[in-house]
């Protein structure tokens, strides 16, 4: 723990000249790979995710498969050139962990049991990890799925917010995750006001709770229009190559 | 035999026989929604672990054994004592607990107890250096889900703390780079108690610690740990369900409040 970092100053500015309430810059794309049924790019910060969505397909293996809705599998997976030090290919338990709270995060906006007996994959590759790649995985596993053409009853949007340096404060790179009190990734269906992902790590007090949730809608709201910008873009006609 | 009442098929009768029940105010079992079901906790069951605990929330049964042992800190982390929790969901506890590597749910469990220990800062690492750089203790947590009746994560977050708070690890004198055990033994620093607390939502009523028959139709549970000082230090929302922006503090006060009833049963362990 370095307490000596002063992740933020007494006028409210961060390490990276961001305020409280601030994104890190983003940019999404849709439809960026040619063998997916859909895909998304998104770089928020130094965070750097390339998702890609098969299916609706025949479930392997064929005992998987539900006689009432798709099966959706979702797999998180961080390269091993994503972090500082090697990571290790293998599933880790977070990653194993993370899969599952992702993949509950996106269920709740699919019609699934429009395609009985069938598998969607979702895989979510972290190509560079600079805190939040849960939610911008999420954020652009989300519109990848929508490019795929799989009805949905929303977009899913997730950002974190955090305490550092004693404030609450919006998207947490990487050393205010480090070094900060708490980080809380939050997902949510923005247009029906639903929390799909709900996650903390840290010290929260009930107030600041609540401000974290208050605080989450305003990067939701703004991730939200660009996702809608994103898919905009792929379906007007100006294709994007990677 | 298979156990019907998971097979997705059957939830939703199920689900809807619960919630026409909960709609008169009352649960399966009889309990208030904010009821939790009674936890008795046993400690110091097995001798030659350093800690051990035995939590029976109903019939829902979890053991903890804290093993002590001396090993090298994380290279970033010097002059730190180091924490390893897992939680392995026996085959003992349910028949769709199978033997082998967990299973996601067995990760994601054992990792929310983790973090509720690990986050809330619990244990004073610092304490736990024995040379730095060289050597500290290494406290390995190990739970076992014995008996599924639902919340297993509170059951099993319960053991862990009531092992901790009443392991003995020796005392140690060290002599130049070696480090000799003494007869004599210590507790682990414990500077916080944090209770993990579960409640599930069912349609759109929230009850606290679920049953298993309440867990198999619940569409969420989020898992809160709170410390004696109202922080929360850690929370997980699990199933594919959603949760109402207002239901995030009502958890949380949920969690809190019977976070102090456990906690007030753990102070009785001295």
């Amino acid at each position: 723990m370095s307490e000596s970092v002063v992740l933020i100053t007494q006028d409210g500015v961060r390490l990276d000249g961001r305020r409280i309430d601030e994104l890190r810059p983003v940019k999404m794309q849709v439809g960026v790979l040619k063998n997916c049924s859909g895909s998304a790019y998104i770089e928020q910060g130094k965070t750097k995710i390339l998702v890609a969505v098969q299916g609706p397909r025949e479930a392997h293996p064929k005992h998987i498969a539900l006689p009432g809705r798709a099966i959706l599998r979702t797999r998180y997976h961080m390269a091993p050139f994503s972090t500082d030090e090697r990571k290790s290919p293998a599933p880790s338990r977070r990653e194993v962990e993370l899969s599952k709270v992702i993949r509950e995060a996106l269920e709740p906006a699919l019609f699934l049991e429009e395609y009985p007996k069938t598998v969607i994959d979702v895989f979510i590759e972290v190509l560079q990890a600079d805190a939040g790649t849960r939610s911008a995985g999420i954020t652009a596993a989300s519109i990848a799925l929508a490019e795929a053409g799989i009805p949905m009853r929303d977009l899913v949007t997730a950002v974190a917010v955090g305490k550092v340096g004693g404030k609450v404060v919006l998207d947490l790179n990487e050393a205010e995750d480090e070094h900060g009190e708490a980080d809380m990734p939050i997902a949510m269906m923005p247009s029906l006001n639903k929390i799909t992902l709900l996650q903390l790590n840290g010290r929260l007090t009930r107030q600041e709770l609540e401000e974290g949730v208050n605080l989450v809608k305003k990067g939701i709201k703004e991730l939200y229009s660009l996702q809608k910008q994103a898919l905009r873009a792929r379906f007007s006609g100006a294709q994007v190559e990677v | 035999m298979a156990d019907l009442s998971t097979v997705e098929e059957f939830v939703p009768i199920q689900q809807k026989e619960l919630l026409a029940l909960l709609s008169t105010g009352v649960r399966e079992d009889g309990r208030k929604f904010d009821e939790y079901r009674k936890v008795e906790i046993q400690t110091s069951i097995y001798e030659k672990a350093n800690g051990s605990a035995m939590v029976k929330i109903g019939n829902t049964v979890a053991v903890a054994g804290v093993k002590a042992e001396l090993g090298e800190p994380f290279p970033d982390t010097p002059n730190e004592g180091v924490l390893t929790v897992s939680l392995e969901l026996l085959p003992h506890a349910s028949p769709s607990f199978e033997p082998g590597p967990p299973d996601e749910n067995a990760v994601e469990m054992s990792r929310i107890v983790d973090r509720g220990l690990r986050e809330s800062k619990a244990i004073k690492t610092s304490e736990l250096c024995v040379l730095p750089g060289k050597k500290v203790w290494v406290i390995y947590v190990d739970i076992y889900a014995m008996d599924h009746d639902g919340n297993i994560v509170d059951a099993s977050g319960i053991a862990a703390l009531a092992a901790l708070l009443t392991a003995k690890i020796p005392e140690v004198k060290v002599e130049g780079e070696d480090v000799v055990l003494l007869e004599s033994t210590k507790g682990i620093p414990m500077v916080e108690r944090p209770v993990p607390v579960t409640v599930a939502k069912i349609g759109d009523y929230l009850v606290v610690d679920p049953s298993l028959s309440e867990e198999n139709v619940a569409d969420v549970r989020v898992t809160m740990t709170t410390l004696e000082s109202g922080i929360v230090s850690s929370i997980q929302k699990s199933g594919s369900g959603t949760l109402e922006e207002p239901d995030v503090l009502k958890i949380y006060d949920l969690a809190y409040e019977k976070g102090k009833e456990i906690r007030s049963l753990l102070a009785k362990l001295g």
